[in-house]
């Protein structure tokens, strides 16, 4: 349905995931936790532009982070993960709707069948 | 079944519909361009659209509301960015008012018609708006950066165990 797709925390998802360092973060949380200094040793920049990316992941509900000692551990949102996935699923059922019904008022005007 | 395949890429933020049907592409072109046969597929049976402005042209508006079953109205809009006539149309497609859009994701349509086997093959195109920084990184030449972040974005789904 329409209105289901529309959901305002789709943006910031999608603005998290539209990065390579971003979706790499994803990735290798996933695998297992990792604090933001040993991830910031994968990436050609400072553990402060890492640290940033990890705030947009987190606020997009993609990441979580955790204290450990001195260091914050960061871990992969795997149900944020497959919204991604679902959000495009039901465009694609509201599509597959929306096509029948198109076919169904072209064979009306002309008198041709769908295919 | 006039649908004939439907691609989803979760990393590019895209979903692309290919459908085929027995009419020549005029009459499919009507579809979009007459609102009174527009509203008769857009919305469900459940919220029939209703077209208000109907401006297709480069630079026109569009907007629509639906009517849900209690009569409550959900409003849409279209920014026209092209139309070509009876081959091409692409617009920003959002809710709320066009004065007062809702906060809620913005997708970019293209509609494609071509002639096909004496009928008529469309393609729709339709891209979350926020994949626009993606598009931005290509024309900057990051082309091979970012088809092996796509193929990680896919392991990442694919990997993701069930119900975690």
């Amino acid at each position: 349905m329409v209105v289901g797709l529309a959901e305002p925390q789709a943006d910031r998802l999608f603005h998290a995931l539209a990065d390579g360092t971003r979706r790499d973060i994803v990735r290798r949380t996933m695998a297992a936790p990792s604090s933001v200094s040993a991830l910031a040793r994968h990436y050609p920049m400072s553990i402060t532009a890492v640290q940033k990316h990890v705030a947009v992941l987190e606020s997009a509900g993609l990441v979580t982070k955790r204290r450990q000692g001195r260091e914050q551990l960061v871990s992969a949102e795997v149900e944020a993960l497959r919204r991604a996935s679902e959000l495009l699923d039901r465009m694609e059922e509201l599509w597959r709707d929306r096509i029948d019904r198109f076919g169904e008022v072209l064979a009306d005007d002309d008198g041709g069948a769908p295919r | 079944m006039t649908v004939t395949s439907v691609e989803k890429d979760p990393a590019a933020l895209t979903m692309t519909l290919h459908a085929a049907f027995d009419a020549p592409i005029t009459s499919v072109w009507q579809l979009w361009a007459d609102p009174r046969r527009l509203e008769r597929w857009w919305g469900p049976p459940s919220h029939p659209a209703t077209f208000v402005e109907h401006d297709l042209r480069d630079g026109g508006r569009v907007t629509y509301f639906m009517t849900g079953p209690e009569g409550e109205q959900y409003h849409g809009w279209w920014e026209v960015l092209d139309v070509e006539e009876p081959r091409r149309i692409e617009v920003r497609d959002g809710f709320g008012h066009p004065d007062a859009p809702a906060d809620m994701p913005v997708t970019t349509m293209r509609v494609t018609l071509d002639e096909a086997g004496g009928g008529t093959r469309m393609t729709i195109v339709s891209t979350f708006a926020s994949a626009e920084a993606m598009e931005q990184l290509v024309a900057m030449g990051m082309e091979e950066g970012i088809v092996a972040a796509m193929g990680q974005m896919d392991d990442i789904l694919a990997e993701a165990p069930a119900g975690s």
